[in-house]
């Protein structure tokens, strides 16, 4: 349940999601990473970091760089993601019921009127 | 550490009567259904839920081409509903994979309703796939479910 909790908490942050998604397109190296992003190089580093923590990525040398890439043991992330998945999917179906309900209120309302 | 600890639970209250917040979820799915949600190659076109036990829930493409997410396992209009989520690690349909996906609909008041949903049997998925990575690899997959990741990255 920590690891949830943690990995959860990792991903609320939105660079680090960006950095989440970057590598789930496959292994890249720090300086790679940080390449297109609003903060500095350290600031991945520590966000990297905190990926680690929570069991969202996984780290190997590779000759002189070090490549981080998504934990392949990713029933952490996996879940991580379907909790986020179903945040926004329900997040839409309410905006649809509650839409649907006002429509039929206000054909009710309107139907009132007329007679 | 139990099983259930492995499962996923939302809740959201909608103002709106069970039995509609019911129809919305089931035969209304593809009003709300995300766009960017799908499994096939095809941009989604619509989203389908047989509104009966053993019905489907799929995906129907631009071009036409259904892809499969499941089966549904019960159906008890208007207060719950379980669905077979049989999308595996890689994101595809495997009929021999099943996750449960249950949805309670509960009256808080005549047009209040709380709605509860489970996400369970995530260690079926099994530890040795790399699930995030396929779902994002894939083109026009999964994309774009964190929260508008997808259109930062296009850019």
């Amino acid at each position: 349940m920590a690891t949830y909790q943690k990995a959860l908490t990792a991903l609320a942050d939105p660079t680090r999601r960006s950095i989440f998604e970057r590598l789930a397109a496959g292994p890249r190296p720090v300086v790679e990473l940080a390449r297109g992003l609003p903060v500095s190089r350290p600031a991945v580093s520590q966000h990297l970091r905190v990926l680690k923590g929570a069991g969202l990525v996984v780290d190997r040398q590779a000759g002189a760089r070090r490549l981080y890439q998504l934990n392949p043991d990713g029933l952490g992330a996996l879940r991580a993601y379907l909790d986020r998945f179903w945040d926004q999917a329900l997040a839409a179906f309410k905006a649809a019921a509650e839409a649907e309900e006002a429509e039929a209120e206000q054909a009710e309302s309107e139907q009132g009127e007329g007679t | 550490m139990t099983v259930t600890d492995r499962a996923v639970h939302k809740r959201v209250t909608v103002e709106a009567s069970m039995d509609k917040a019911f129809r919305v979820f089931t035969e209304g799915i593809d009003r709300w259904w995300s766009r960017e949600h799908h499994i096939g190659k095809a941009d989604l076109e619509r989203a389908v839920l047989e509104p009966r036990e053993g019905g489907r829930w799929y995906e129907i493409g631009v071009d036409g081409t259904e892809c499969e997410w499941g089966r549904v396992l019960h159906w008890e209009p208007p207060s719950r509903l379980v669905l077979a989520w049989q999308i595996d690690g890689s994101w595809t349909f495997d009929p021999t994979l099943v996750t449960e996906v249950e949805v309670r609909f509960v009256a808080e008041t005549p047009s209040r309703t709380r709605v509860e949903l489970e996400h369970r049997d995530l260690e079926r998925f099994g530890d040795a796939q790399e699930p995030v990575r396929a779902a994002f690899d894939s083109p026009g997959g999964w994309q774009g479910l964190l929260d508008g990741f997808a259109r930062a990255t296009a850019a």
